[in-house]
């Protein structure tokens, strides 16, 4: 049987929730003291997601760099997938926030947009 | 010379809330006045989320959020002059800006609103012994350099202090490529947000070493490493126990300084302990039609509570502009009890309140199943039962008028930490 010891960051208690694990399936959780914390850790343990923010370069902004952002959260094993796909692009001034940037980062099937409004240079 | 009903210093989250309330309140010639190219303040460079869950109900970016309020003051048109730095600011109100346009310039103002922001505590605040060498940054120069000029500042990393930016600091330089090798915190505990240790040490296993400092940095042209040391209950240094890191680069994340220069300048009274100007329940200093909110007053955890606080003072500077100019006898004086670093307001008139009026403060610990309590001399006004106080999370407490009708001049309110 596995052991994952969860932070809950539901809200400022920070309760330390251990979730076990045996064959893929959880067995027991405790440690939690809502059951917003029970759902956190519960998504914790089966598909934590985060939304992941970066930057691109881009050309003849006002900033060398477009700040962006996934739409939604995604699969926290995602992440490196997706900055390494970040890493490659090079956007062109202007952008609005909200653009989309990259559409189906990494399969995920979620766009990255854009969280500033870039003007050209 | 210009005059103007209101002048905003600092066109960050306070400075912008402030102009837009001052606007929806009626008074619309105001000015704000910032010293960058452009406005949102630190906002621009925060690119990571968690900002605007209060303000907004959804989950925005610094820059989102910042523009909120940027379309808000553009589409009523309120003046803002860029790349304007305030020289000097008198006690009746007159502002001495410098910029390349105008060169310098002076501007009266029937009210001011200080929203200058705060500045980090720099290596020279900190003495660590040790050379001088490059590659030694603040949080906040970090993440300028990697989220705004497309700068990576190093490669191996060891950040010193575990305040929010340096923690945010920490995931934004792992994602980039940069080896984070450890946060180093002086304190048995974090002053940062839970939220971000989990999602920016946790999620990439970067260790926390709490009760650790730095004590040396190696290297003569380039960082090369630090020694690590644990620290005893006097927070001094353990020898036994130092450990060197090598790395290129160290960055600083060990607390922010309000800005209040021009505060002062203008006789401006401070608050020792926050570092920011003493109010009362208007947010006005002790200088009349002086105002202040944001981290100049105190510094915050979310920039949500920011721009809440900035909505107070401007609406109290449209009172004051208004006519109702006697609101400076505030008698009742604030104190921290027990367990309570410092209270914002430090003193309130209770003729000025309207239905409530809001305290924050943070406590000197970690407390557990705790009362907080709120008492004059010889009256309990409230208690409330906490799980859980840490420094890093401010407090907040509502107190309704009606509790606080009794009052007379001089009485005390003290806010404590009590057993439960």
């Amino acid at each position: 049987m596995e052991i994952k010891e969860i932070t809950c960051t539901v809200c400022p208690l920070g309760c330390k929730i251990k979730v076990e694990i045996e064959g893929g399936v959880i067995k027991n959780i405790s440690g939690y003291s809502c059951t917003r914390g029970l759902k956190y850790a519960t998504d914790e343990v089966t598909l934590p997601k985060r939304t992941i923010t970066s930057s691109v370069r881009a050309k003849n902004g006002q900033l060398p760099l477009l700040s962006v952002r996934t739409k939604e959260a995604v699969p926290k094993s995602k992440t490196e997938e997706i900055m390494l796909e970040l890493s490659k692009i090079e956007v062109k001034a202007p952008f609005k926030i909200g653009d989309v940037v990259v559409s189906n980062i990494a399969g995920t099937g979620v766009d990255v947009v854009a969280t500033r409004n870039l003007y050209e240079k | 010379m210009q005059n103007y009903d209101i002048v905003i210093i600092g066109g960050g989250p306070a400075g912008l809330s402030a102009a837009v309330e001052a606007y929806e309140k009626g008074i619309t010639n105001i000015i704000i006045i910032e010293r960058d190219k452009y406005l949102g303040g630190i906002l621009q460079q925060c690119i990571h989320n968690g900002f605007g869950l209060q303000e907004f109900k959804e989950e925005l970016t610094g820059p989102e959020y910042a523009q909120k309020f940027i379309d808000k003051v553009e589409e009523y048109g309120i003046k803002v002059m860029l790349e304007s730095m305030v020289l000097n600011v008198s006690k009746d109100r007159i502002l001495k800006i410098v910029n390349p346009y105008d060169g310098v310039l002076d501007i009266k103002a029937e009210a001011i609103i200080l929203a200058m922001g705060c500045r980090e505590r720099p290596r020279g605040a900190i003495s660590i012994p040790g050379s001088r060498p490059a590659g030694i940054f603040t949080a906040g120069a970090a993440q300028r350099y990697v989220n705004m000029e497309g700068y990576l500042p190093g490669t191996e990393v060891v950040i010193l202090g575990s305040g929010d930016i340096g923690l945010i600091m920490a995931r934004r330089l792992t994602l980039e490529g940069a080896k984070v090798k450890a946060v180093v915190e002086l304190m048995p505990y974090s002053s940062g947000l839970t939220r971000n240790i989990v999602q920016c040490l946790d999620d990439f296993n970067i260790p926390l070493l709490l009760n650790h400092t730095v004590i040396e940095i190696h290297g003569k042209e380039r960082v090369e490493g630090v020694t690590i040391a644990e620290v005893n209950e006097k927070r001094e240094p353990i020898s036994e126990t130092e450990k060197y890191i090598s790395c290129d680069t160290l960055i600083l994340s060990v607390g922010l300084i309000p800005e209040n220069e021009l505060s002062k300048q203008a006789g401006v009274e401070i608050d020792s302990i926050t570092g920011g100007p003493v109010v009362n329940e208007m947010l006005e200093t002790n200088i009349p039609g002086i105002f202040a909110c944001g981290n100049v007053l105190q510094v915050h955890d979310l920039a949500d509570n920011v721009s809440e606080e900035a909505r107070l003072a401007a609406s109290s500077a449209v009172k004051f502009i208004k006519g109702n100019k006697d609101l400076i006898k505030s008698d009742i004086i604030i104190r921290a009890g027990y367990g309570i670093r410092y209270v914002v307001p430090q003193k309130i008139n209770i003729e000025n309140i309207e239905d409530k009026v809001k305290f924050r403060m943070r406590p000197t610990n970690i407390y557990t199943n705790k009362i907080l309590t709120v008492r004059t001399k010889n009256k309990l006004l409230l208690k409330q039962k906490k799980q859980r106080l840490t420094p890093g999370e401010m407090i907040e407490i509502n107190i309704n008028k009606k509790i606080l009708n009794d009052l007379v001049k001089d009485d005390e309110i003290v806010f404590s930490v009590e057993e439960g």
